[in-house]
């Protein structure tokens, strides 16, 4: 229910927003002395754009409910058919860089507790600290700058061969695809991974001087079995909520390293979009963007309370 | 060995063996930064020769390079480096100062104000701060200068606020509000003299941080257009200007973003350290709190 609340609130920002924006629905078409005012008045009557305010609103509300975003201007197709298509390539991208940077960051941090304040901390500590201070784009250039022009390795851009990929095989297709994943994956991987790094760090720090690690301790259990089986089980609970958190800053990296990588996914669309004034694609990926990220929240949320028996009973 | 000196000189002392190397690293950016017409070698606009000097590997002549209009990138850094800093300082100026106005009155007010003026903020962090960005600049194209500093402002002060709320709350219970209040200060009296220093700390380390962080935010924006227009140009629109070319010409790219993350990790730096020093419990920061 608060999700509904917050996307409709969002919802309205967007439609303040369109309305005091400068300039007309129709673009230049309106400054064509060709076209003359019976006509004009019959397209603003056409999207509706003469009824009240308040009904103009209301229309928008039901319209975005249903899941009508409107017309793609530079598309030429229905808002709603595009964000179809790059949704998923978003996800992969996102889902992708979320597993590996936590489980990564997570490593990390186990790495840095188990000797706090040896060099191996220190210089990790250091490590993810720069990764963590640095635009997403500029990581995605330097990567892509390195990786796929020093070192030839991996495609500069796209998603996909755009000429050899129709002929080939099913597995040379799927290693096509990896292949061109891997670049804005680990670039956006990376980032996720600095923050985590240095969140779970504090948090296993945190739960080391308790009483039932002094217990294990004292039973002879090893300092490895310690730390990944009964300090990093408690750690992880606050990284759920750290799951929930960073999903704006994973869809906004995901954004920029899109535009970098040419990856067809939403943060692409909708930046082209922007080049385009094809403002119902950006708005309705605004809108989007903002639903995912409180649908990512809330499900955080869930699994804290099934990971976090103290939160279950209340 | 307990010596008697004042709670400031000590926080001095400790931001000093703590963020020395941050603090420095940022007062040389700031020194740079203000006195480029005198130290940049080159006119950060002018371009010489399009043709013989353009997008020349740096040299003794051109330390960092030159880029695809045959300016000097060095000096074109230097000049960068004051609308970097100044954009994201006014911005987090604007971001704190009503950041924590919003979120003590919400705190201070309580009840169906505070409510209310919450749930805002609720819907406000649910949106990704660059997508409001994008699309706010998207429709309003070529911003000038001064008014892109208020849009980041205005799109910034959600997480502020609630930090700053939840201080309020509890602040307010305290004997000495109380005792302010029985001798009979008003309200805002109440709020700016007795509660708001008291939150000072928090304000202190988010803005700090939020340098660091809007400085990110100004470049991303700038790299797609949107933020900075040219001939004014930001570290961020730098490394646009070479990203085209990534493969040639990488050093018109890599300079400007290497200042970007030295000045970050120095205002991160010094945001830990001040926290540290503020509330030694909590000596880690994560900016998600300050920014969604």
């Amino acid at each position: 229910m608060q999700a509904v609340i917050v996307v409709a609130i969002v919802t309205t920002i967007v439609f303040i927003l369109i309305h005091i924006a400068p300039g007309d629905p129709f673009g230049s078409a309106m400054d064509n002395p060709n076209v003359t005012e019976a006509l004009r008045a019959r397209w603003r009557a056409m999207y509706g754009l003469d009824r009240p305010l308040l009904e103009q609103y209301l229309l928008y509300l039901r319209n975005v409910a249903r899941g009508d975003f409107g017309w793609s201007f530079s598309m030429h197709r229905p808002v709603i058919d595009v964000l179809k298509e790059a949704l998923p390539n978003t996800l992969v991208l996102a889902g992708t860089a979320l597993v590996l940077g936590f489980t990564g960051g997570i490593g990390l941090a186990v790495i840095q507790a188990m000797r706090p304040g040896s060099r191996t901390d220190r210089t990790l500590g250091a490590g993810s600290m720069f990764f963590y201070a640095m635009p997403d784009f500029w990581l995605a250039l330097m990567m892509m700058m390195i990786f796929a022009y020093w070192i030839p390795l991996f495609p500069v851009a796209g998603a996909l061969d755009p000429v050899m990929h129709e002929y080939m095989t099913p597995l040379t297709a799927l290693a096509d695809r990896l292949k061109h994943l891997a670049l804005p994956a680990v670039t956006l991987a990376l980032l996720t991974g600095a923050a985590v790094a240095r969140y779970q760090r504090v948090e296993l720090l945190r739960v080391l001087p308790d009483d039932f690690v002094r217990t294990a301790r004292a039973k002879g259990v090893s300092e490895r079995r310690i730390m990944l089986i009964h300090v990093l089980r408690n750690a992880l609970i606050p990284t759920i909520s750290l799951l929930g958190l960073s999903l704006p800053a994973l869809f906004t990296g995901a954004v920029f390293i899109e535009r970098v990588f040419a990856w067809p996914g939403m943060g692409w669309v909708v930046l082209n979009a922007v080049g385009t004034r094809d403002y119902p694609l950006v708005t309705a990926g605004v809108i989007i963007a903002a639903a995912t990220v409180t649908l990512g929240s809330l499900m955080a949320d869930m699994l804290y309370a099934v990971a976090d028996p103290r939160i279950r009973g209340r | 060995m307990d010596v008697d000196i004042s709670p400031s000189t000590r926080w001095t002392r400790h931001i000093a063996r703590h963020a020395g190397v941050a603090t420095g690293v940022l007062a040389v950016i700031a020194i740079v930064a203000l006195l480029a017409p005198v130290l940049a070698p080159y006119d950060p606009i002018a371009q010489p020769d399009i043709i013989g000097l353009k997008n020349m590997a740096p040299s003794l002549s051109h330390p960092f390079g030159t880029d695809s209009f045959s300016r000097d990138v060095l000096s074109r850094c230097m000049y960068g480096a004051r609308i970097s800093l100044s954009v994201a300082t006014l911005a987090t100026a604007i971001t704190v100062t009503f950041g924590t106005l919003y979120g003590a009155i919400a705190g201070y007010l309580g009840g169906a104000v505070d409510a209310v003026l919450m749930r805002v903020v609720d819907a406000a962090l649910a949106i990704p701060r660059v997508l409001l960005l994008i699309a706010i600049l998207a429709l309003w194209n070529g911003l000038p200068l001064w008014l892109l500093v208020v849009v980041l402002g205005a799109t910034g002060w959600f997480g502020i606020s609630r930090m700053v709320r939840a201080q309020v709350l509890s602040i307010k219970e305290l004997d000495f509000v109380a005792a302010a209040r029985a001798v009979g200060a008003t309200g805002p009296r109440i709020l700016l003299r007795h509660i708001l220093p008291n939150v000072l700390p928090t304000i202190i380390v988010a803005a700090t941080l939020g340098i660091g962080h809007v400085i990110i935010l100004e470049a991303g924006l700038s790299y797609l257009g949107l933020g900075v227009q040219p001939p004014s140009a930001s570290w961020g629109s730098i490394i646009q200007d070479g990203a085209d070319q990534i493969g040639t010409a990488w050093w018109v790219s890599l300079f400007p973003g290497l200042l970007i993350v030295t000045t970050a990790i120095a205002c991160n730096g010094l945001g830990d350290a001040l926290r540290a020093t503020f509330d030694p419990r909590e000596s880690v920061v994560t900016m998600a709190e300050l920014d969604a």
